[in-house]
């Protein structure tokens, strides 16, 4: 990747087309003379890499085979359906790529219904019907089995979700309707809302058990055996399965109305599924089976036709699929084995790099503070960490004491000597980095990788002294190191291929997605972020009431304030990269006497937390430092947030004629898993689009229509 | 320092508490367990024996012996601890893997049985597998040019159905009208009892994934041909000789499938709860001229009648696994018993059922048990084997429900 590429649009997916799920049926000798069980199968044919899923010619394969189980039942030949999956998976849900693809509002109608006609079969037999979910079950997947009576699963399975909230649908083929009747109000809302909005958390065996999801669960080693004979004793009334009694009416309702304030407090109306999904959750006690398909159909159809859905869907083939490859990095076989890795400093970040690099590469992980004190400090650090892990279940007593076997920390620079990669984690100060570099180019051998943390300052700056500088990248991990799924990984004009090779495979091996960024202030992330940042803190400045400005983006879904954010942060934090960004930027990010006055008076800008989830909104009492508002500069809600959404858009064009990333698809990657920017904006820039900010103001598109978007729509 | 007192050795009681076996299938292209992998037909055995015997705590379990005459491949890494592991057994369970060729699943018997006699264990799975469809007789094997160049066995004692036409050769009276009549009877025996339920019993159902067709679930033998008739059979060609007297009717198939049981130190067996199915008895091993292996049980059964005190005319019925019909009518000449004795492989045999090698030691213990329950007049039975490159296997076993029955011994008592 060349630091000046031009930025590439992404065309729309050419058409891929349905892999086809078969629906596979045979006759199954029932044991203890339970007569005959039509087991039938799903399955695309294809490897355990290319899940099952249902796209229109699948669903009516399905629905053909079911109907001749459904005569078969009438006709007495059949005692009980099963349904199950190849190796692995039941069940993917719904074929996302051709859903992508849909542009007229009858092909969505026509799948939504498509979906109901076939998996409604499973409950409309005259013989019970049963799902052995023998692997992931997702979305549909899911869905397919909540339309069987009964439900067995491998212990083994990890993956049961419904994960359409997330990605901007609702479980649309009975999911909605089925779960409240099968598992109570609670949990229907737990798996169709929280754990999907819990970045789309999944549900285990065990797990799926305790909330009713399945019936039983089952030894992988045979499972499908034990599920057939599971399958006769329930034939022969051995086994009954009790379903827990649906809440009266008040407590429905008060359950459904805690669950619609959570919402608000979440995403404040900014995302359509959820509150269509709870709606139809909530209508389920008293609608019929007919009247509540009728709904759901009618749900999916707008969903699936919607901006947000497209957006989501984008996303999702962003942080998924097109993660793996990450692009612009250079060919995995240059590379160099990272076989010991040195992090100068032992502060709290390092600590948390320590553990982690220790944790995935396995190799010993050297660390230099500076004093005594300090070593001794991040030492108990560390292994505070670690014990945090272990007492959790994160890593086992033997893995946590190999851990805190494999990292050292020392005052001595020259234990670093044999590391294959060195990263820096000291002050944000340039010259502190310089001296580091400099110092540590004294004693590695001419082929260790250098990296640096830094999250502002220029790469560039700290390596063009040095005797090799095209050993120099950035590594910018994002807090906290664990959980945070990014890193940008910065490249400078001089750095070499065999550099950045091997920092993109130690992000491999982290486990994180990588992104390639040049060498410019802030990256993609602190960038963008701050130049947020700076036009609400502008307005407050400009005398916008900092009320207003803090609730002026909710319609975004952001995951939290500007505010809130900048506590997290820290607000000394936030304002030295501000500062460092102005400097390297200009006015685009201006400085906020405001905001600094608070920082050196140590004031926090949103209140304590109180400990019960509430939300996060700005302590109206910081007003005072940005003085009274009101003014002839003042903006409403609606102005902010037009400042900001400019402000961004701004950035972005320039960002892109920079060069900073290879195009707007990596700036939304970034947005998505630096700064938990949500799926249905599509990261930002299909948001941008969707609003028309960037046409107005770059005079063109960042993507294609029909990219993150419906393409009929304009 | 403790005194070095010398611990008394004791020979304790060896009871068969219960076998399970796998639906067996044709090992072929389109054979039931094609796409099914070996080491999972030995778990669905253990586990089955398992969950049939819930008062048995698995971290009592001292031994899994698996045996299969290849070991490579799905049939590799020391089946006895792979398949426990697969199987679910806690990690404290050890095992191993265990060759003699087709007398595999009665070697890791006998041995893991003798454990138990001498104390040093109390509860033992044993067992065999065979996936012939994935490995071929022979298929990885590198024989020793020695054999040959130094003439240590004959050229054709490696092809099965060439020592069984060597039978026919040394002992003019074993006719191929008498091998074809054997092997109908196999087949009409098998069927007999098949509708009489003493199959099914036994049997561990398999599910089947075929990526054509779907998940199926194996619950019958696919080998039998019910309703052969000797005149369908007279005119079969003989692939083992031109001329020969050797055919598919009097051999077994090849086969897929796999066989397990659990064993007892009596004592333990009460103690915990498990029956006791048959004690057993005495077992010898013998080796023959490796071209005329079939006539390997002839020795073997003399030893272990001569160990056990017992005459021929003691036993009451026998499993001998019928690899070919005349290596089964060598036996029956040896030994004065006629073609048609009802004390022999009562449910029909390996020509009907099939013979996936390393596991057939186990249904021939299997189905014995069940003729025992179901008679209780005969006091012993024997299970016998020939074995590739000339060996035989026999073990002798009493019947716990006749009326004489000398009744296990607790630990210590028979010393």
């Amino acid at each position: 990747m060349s630091q000046t590429t031009e930025p590439t649009a992404p065309t729309p997916t050419p058409a891929r087309p349905e892999r086809v799920a078969h629906a596979h049926v045979r006759d199954v000798h029932l044991p203890q003379g339970q007569g005959t069980l039509a087991l039938v199968t799903v399955d695309n044919g294809l490897d355990h890499t290319k899940p099952t899923t249902f796209g229109p010619l699948g669903l009516t394969a399905l629905r053909t085979v079911l109907t001749t189980q459904q005569h078969r039942a009438a006709a007495g030949e059949i005692t009980a359906v099963a349904v199950t999956g190849k190796p692995y998976y039941l069940a993917a849900g719904a074929d996302l790529t051709g859903v992508a693809q849909i542009s007229q509002e009858s092909d969505a109608r026509g799948i939504a219904e498509l979906g109901h006609a076939t998996f409604r079969l499973l409950g409309e037999m005259a013989v019970p019907t049963f799902a052995y979910v023998n692997g992931a079950a997702l979305g549909g997947g899911l869905e397919l089995a909540l339309n069987c009576t009964y439900r067995t699963v491998a212990a083994d399975v990890g993956a049961l979700a419904l994960p359409e909230v997330f990605l901007g649908l609702v479980p649309g083929w009975g999911g909605c309707y089925l779960l409240p009747h099968m598992v109570g109000l609670r949990n229907a809302l737990e798996l169709v809302l929280t754990r999907p909005l819990a970045n789309n958390r999944m549900t285990d065996a065990a797990g799926a058990l305790d909330l009713g999801l399945v019936d039983t669960v089952l030894h992988p080693a045979d499972f499908l055996e034990q599920s057939i004979a599971w399958t006769a004793d329930v034939l022969a009334g051995r086994v009954s399965v009790e379903r827990p009694p649906l809440d009266d009416q008040e407590t429905w309702d008060a359950t459904i109305h805690a669950a619609r304030d959570q919402l608000d407090r979440r995403l404040h109306g900014a995302k359509t599924a959820p509150y269509r999904a709870l709606d139809l959750v909530a209508a389920a006690r008293t609608t019929d089976r007919d009247a509540a398909f009728a709904a759901e159909d009618e749900a999916l159809t707008e969903l699936l036709m919607s901006d947000q859905l497209r957006a989501g869907l984008y996303a999702f083939d962003l942080t998924s699929r097109k993660a793996r490859n990450p692009a612009g990095a250079p060919d995995e076989a240059l590379a160099r084995p990272v076989r010991s890795v040195g992090i100068v400093g032992a502060g709290l970040m390092a600590g948390q790099l320590a553990v982690l690099l220790s944790r995935r590469l396995r190799v010993p992980v050297v660390m230099r503070e500076i004093d005594d004190e300090r070593v001794e400090a991040g030492l108990a650090g560390i292994r505070s960490l670690v014990q945090g892990m272990a007492r959790k279940g994160r890593v086992s007593e033997q893995e946590a004491n190999r851990i805190l076997g494999s990292i050292s920390v020392s005052t001595d620079l020259t234990t670093l000597a044999g590391a294959d990669l060195v990263i820096e984690a000291v002050t944000e100060v340039l010259a502190l980095k310089q001296r580091v570099f400099a110092e540590l180019e004294e004693i590695v051998s001419a082929e260790t990788v250098l990296a640096t943390n830094t999250s502002a300052l220029s790469v560039t700056a700290m390596s063009t002294h040095l005797r090799h500088p095209e050993r120099v990248v950035g590594l910018h991990f994002f807090n906290p190191v664990a959980q945070m799924p990014l890193i940008e990984v910065v490249r400078t004009p001089e750095s070499s291929d065999a550099a950045v090779a091997t920092a993109f495979a130690v992000a491999k091996s982290l486990r994180k997605t990588a992104v390639g960024v040049a060498d410019r202030p802030g990256f993609v992330v602190n960038r963008l972020l701050l130049r947020m940042l700076a036009e609400v803190a502008a307005a407050a400045e400009n005398g916008t009431p900092v009320t207003v400005a803090d609730v002026a983006l909710r319609p975004l879904g952001l995951p939290m304030g500007p505010f809130a954010l900048m506590q997290l942060v820290g607000l000394p934090v936030a304002l030295h990269v501000l500062g460092s960004l102005h400097e390297e930027l200009g006015d685009r990010f201006p400085l906020s006497p405001g905001l600094e006055k608070l920082s050196d008076e140590g004031r926090r800008v949103v209140p304590e937390p109180d400990g019960r989830g509430a939300e996060q909104g700005v302590d109206p009492l910081i007003q005072e430092a940005f003085g009274a508002p009101g003014g002839p500069a003042a903006l409403d809600e609606a102005g902010v947030r037009d400042a900001v959404l400019s402000g961004l858009t701004q950035e972005i064009g320039l960002m892109l004629d920079e060069g900073v990333v290879s195009g707007p698809e990596q700036i939304d990657l970034c947005m998505v898993l630096g700064a938990g920017w949500p799926f249905h904006l599509g990261g930002i820039c299909p948001y941008l689009d969707r609003t028309g900010h960037t046409e107005r103001l770059l005079g063109r598109r960042l993507l294609p229509p029909g990219v993150a978007d419906v393409p009929a729509h304009r | 320092m403790p005194s070095a007192a010398r611990v008394p050795q004791t020979v304790r009681d060896v009871v068969f508490v219960d076998g399970v076996r796998t639906p067996f299938g044709r090992a072929r292209p389109d054979g039931l367990y094609a796409h099914t992998r070996a080491d999972d037909l030995a778990v669905k055995a253990v586990r089955e024996l398992l969950r049939r015997h819930p008062t048995l705590p698995a971290d009592q379990i001292d031994e899994v012996a698996i045996a299969a005459t290849t070991q490579s491949g799905d049939q590799g890494l020391t089946l006895g601890r792979t398949v426990g592991v697969l199987a679910g057994l806690p990690s404290s369970v050890p095992g191993f893997a265990v060759d003699r060729m087709c007398a595999g699943a009665m070697t890791a018997v006998t041995t893991t049985a003798s454990a138990i006699a001498v104390g040093a264990q109390d509860v033992t799975l044993a067992g065999g597998v065979e996936h012939m469809g994935h490995h071929p007789m022979g298929h990885d094997a590198d024989p020793n040019p020695r054999f040959l160049s130094e003439r240590l066995v004959a050229t054709d004692a490696l092809n099965m159905g060439s020592t069984a036409e060597n039978l026919h050769d040394r002992y003019p009276a074993l006719t191929r009208e008498r091998a074809d009549d054997f092997g109908v009877a196999s087949q009409e025996k098998y069927a007999t009892a098949l509708a009489a339920g003493q199959i099914e019993p036994d049997l561990v159902p398999v599910a089947l994934r075929d990526p054509e067709r779907g998940w199926g679930l194996a619950t019958a033998d696919e080998p039998p041909r019910p309703g052969t008739t000797v005149a369908q059979i007279r005119d079969l060609t003989t692939p083992f000789r031109a001329g020969g007297r050797v055919t598919a009717a009097t051999s077994a198939p090849l086969t897929d499938g796999a066989a397990m049981c659990l064993l007892a130190d009596a004592g333990t067996a009460d103690r915990l709860g498990l029956p006791a199915r048959m004690r057993l008895v005495s077992f010898a091993y013998a080796g023959v001229d490796p071209a005329v292996m079939g006539i390997g049980p002839v020795p073997a059964t003399h030893k272990a009648l001569a160990r056990a005190g017992l005459e021929i005319g003691d036993i009451g019925l026998f499993e001998i696994n019928e690899a070919f019909a005349v290596q089964v009518l060598a036996f029956l000449d040896a030994f004065d018993i006629t073609d048609e004795d009802p004390r022999v492989n009562p449910y029909g045999g390996a020509i009907a059922v099939g013979h996936p090698l390393a596991s057939s030691g186990v249904r021939l213990m299997t189905q014995l048990a069940r003729q025992f329950a179901e008679r209780p007049e005969v006091r012993y039975g024997l299970t016998t084997m020939c074995v590739g490159l000339g060996q035989g296997g026999t073990v002798i076993w009493e019947n716990p429900h006749h009326a004489d029955y000398s009744g296990h011994l607790a630990t210590g008592e028979q010393a």
